[in-house]
């Protein structure tokens, strides 16, 4: 599903920054694997590439074995749309729109109908059990509902993979279980996953820990 | 692509700061108001003049004597000179160009107009039956005066409007009443009423038209005239025959040719031509403060959206990581843009309108009541409304243009890294 060759990205703010050092990974489909690393590891830049929103300098990436490289704009936000699902640490959930609104976001860009997209949006919102909150605010709902609603929205465009980031960092612990929980759902339904964690209590959770130190692969922990 | 969201999200965006887009949008609507306001005034003077003036023959020419100022044929220069009868004669000879030409007599003298017990004092003016054609005059009684009259040096006189009022009882048959003029007697065979504004040597209505020659015989004038008027074939323009038909003056009256003071002209021709040049300048500087005005207002305008773009940089931020095209921001900020644009000078042109329509209301009143003379109702044509429109729609995508490259340079990964 995922494949990553020689991976580099430096960053040139001010002094060059080498932050990836050759990343090599291959990411099966229906996998469910956590990056770790400690900060300035390089493990945000890797997800930000997985994830389209930032370009490479060298190497090569597949994501469904498509070439994603060196793509223009407008190409990038396409991809995003139909193969890439996000799920962020701080939601990222529109202010003023509504639960349901927000989920149908990424099908309004695919100019799927008000009515259709609505439909599928509450449909999504039914199975994270949240249906009575569709015409509710972000401001109006917890953090783990929140989170739920950014995974309904995730999945609504029935992406390639999800990639989250730290999607449990401004959650509590009984609530980032739940949130994992469903996160494990997802993948058992199929869905390819990659979660980025400084916590091992939710790396645990994944098929795979992968350790990044100093913008190369340390070490690939396989688990059950 | 219609879509409901899409404008309901633009109006979310307009009304989430009431006072903000309010203030913005004043700068447009100000803009388009003076606009409208000003073009409707300029085009209300504009009208309310040409009307007062557009049945005055615009290929005439005045000539009048002046001073000489260079000596000729044994003449010292600074000789007081005057026109003759026989001027009109050599100038209708060599130019055939001339349509209608009038000798011009004036003579003002104090409490001149005498009948039975009423007196006043006007204009005495001695005329060619042609110059009815050079200052047109409605007949109200009667007749103008005629070649008859100028060949039998007839005491007959048609008087203005103004003196049939004061020297007559209301509804009284003036024709054929006698009149004492400077101790003469002169029967009334005309009262005339001016069809133009422009009214030269003094207003018609208070004015008495005698024959020129029996005015030349009652003053001791001999056969001298104070002026010529003429009028040139339509066909023809007057400014290029002005210079030659001057020179066959001067030379009939022993003028250097080099003169260039002794015969003085107005050439109504030129007049016009300046009245219209100035109404253009007028309208040109109407746009120039309009069009500047609405600038400052899409200055304002864009500023503004730049702050919207700067506060929304998050949620922009995310539109793209779910993969809003650059496309589809750049429309968003774009339609934002115009309609705040389009609303304010929409409201800009209506109350424009709506206030020179209120004005037009008015001055119809008035113009019932006895009119004003040189300004008609303002009014903006069909015209001018089409091009605010476009000139605001103009505006409202060059004020987008900034907002929405900016928008463009947002990065989703900025976007949501900055937390």
């Amino acid at each position: 599903m995922i494949r990553l060759e020689q991976i580099h990205k430096t960053y040139h703010n001010g002094s060059p920054l080498h932050v990836l050092k050759g990343i090599d990974l291959e990411v099966e489909k229906g996998e469910m694997v956590s990056i770790m690393g400690a900060s300035g590891s390089g493990k945000s830049t890797l997800l930000n590439i997985l994830g389209i929103l930032d370009d490479y300098d060298s190497g090569n990436y597949y994501l469904n074995n498509m070439l994603i490289k060196n793509l223009s704009e407008t190409k990038a936000a396409e991809y995003r749309n139909r193969m890439i699902g996000f799920v962020f640490q701080s939601f990222n959930l529109i202010s003023f729109k509504n639960a349901m609104e927000n989920v149908a976001l990424p099908l309004y860009y695919q100019n799927v109908s008000r009515k259709k997209r609505n439909m599928l949006a509450m449909e999504y919102l039914e199975k994270m059990g949240l249906r009575e909150h569709a015409f509710h605010l972000p401001s109006e709902l917890s953090g783990g509902q929140k989170q739920r609603i950014a995974i309904a929205r995730a999945l609504i465009a029935q992406p390639q993979i999800i990639l989250a980031d730290e999607p449990t960092g401004a959650l509590d612990s009984k609530t980032s279980l739940e949130v994992m929980d469903l996160l494990k759902e997802v993948n058992n339904e199929g869905m390819t996953l990659v979660i980025v964690t400084h916590e091992r209590d939710i790396a645990v959770r994944t098929n795979k820990i992968i350790h990044i130190k100093d913008g190369i692969i340390d070490s690939t922990e396989i688990l059950k | 692509m219609f879509d409901r969201e899409r404008w309901y999200e633009i109006w979310l965006t307009i009304t989430r700061n009431k006072i903000r887009s309010l203030l913005t949008a004043f700068g447009v609507f100000w803009g388009i108001f003076m606009l409208v306001l000003m073009s409707g005034s300029g085009r209300g003077l504009e009208e309310g003049i040409t009307s007062g003036i557009k049945d005055f023959p615009k290929n005439s020419y005045y000539f009048f004597s002046m001073r000489t100022s260079e000596p000729y044929a044994g003449f010292a220069k600074g000789r007081n000179w005057s026109m003759h009868t026989s001027d009109i004669e050599i100038l209708k000879s060599r130019f055939p160009e001339i349509d209608k030409i009038s000798a011009i007599m004036f003579e003002w003298t104090e409490k001149n107009t005498l009948r039975n017990n009423k007196y006043g004092a006007y204009v005495i003016k001695g005329l060619s039956p042609d110059y009815l054609f050079i200052e047109p005059q409605q007949m109200r009684y009667g007749r103008y005066i005629n070649e008859m009259d100028i060949r039998e040096r007839r005491k007959v006189c048609v008087i203005g409007e103004q003196v049939y009022q004061e020297m007559f009882q209301p509804g009284e048959n003036p024709l054929g009443e006698l009149l004492h003029i400077n101790g003469t007697a002169y029967q009334v065979i005309g009262v005339n009423i001016p069809v133009t504004k422009i009214q030269i040597g003094g207003r018609s209505e208070a004015s008495i038209i005698l024959p020129f020659s029996t005015m030349q015989q009652s003053c001791n004038r001999g056969d001298k005239i104070d002026c010529l008027a003429l009028l040139i074939n339509e066909n023809f323009s007057v400014s290029a025959l002005e210079d030659e038909m001057k020179s066959v003056i001067k030379k009939h009256n022993h003028i250097a040719p080099d003169d260039l003071q002794a015969v003085g002209g107005i050439n109504v021709e030129k007049e016009f031509k300046m009245f219209s040049s100035l109404f253009m300048g007028i309208g040109i500087l109407i746009w120039i403060v309009g069009l500047g005005t609405l600038l400052a207002g899409a200055v304002g305008i864009s500023n503004i959206m730049l702050v919207t773009v700067r506060e929304r940089t998050k949620e922009i931020g995310i539109r793209r990581a779910l993969g809003a095209s650059p496309r589809s921001i750049l429309v968003q900020i774009m339609t934002e843009t115009l309609v705040l644009t389009m609303l304010a000078g929409l409201a800009g042109l209506f109350m424009g309108v709506g206030l020179l329509c209120v004005v037009d209301m008015f001055m119809q009143n008035i113009s019932l009541s006895g009119g004003n003379a040189f300004f008609a109702p303002p009014q903006i044509s069909f015209a001018t409304a089409v091009v605010a429109l476009v000139v605001l729609l103009v505006t409202g995508l060059l004020a987008g243009l900034l907002p929405a490259w900016r928008a463009l340079q947002i990065k989703a990964i900025d976007a949501i890294r900055e937390e």
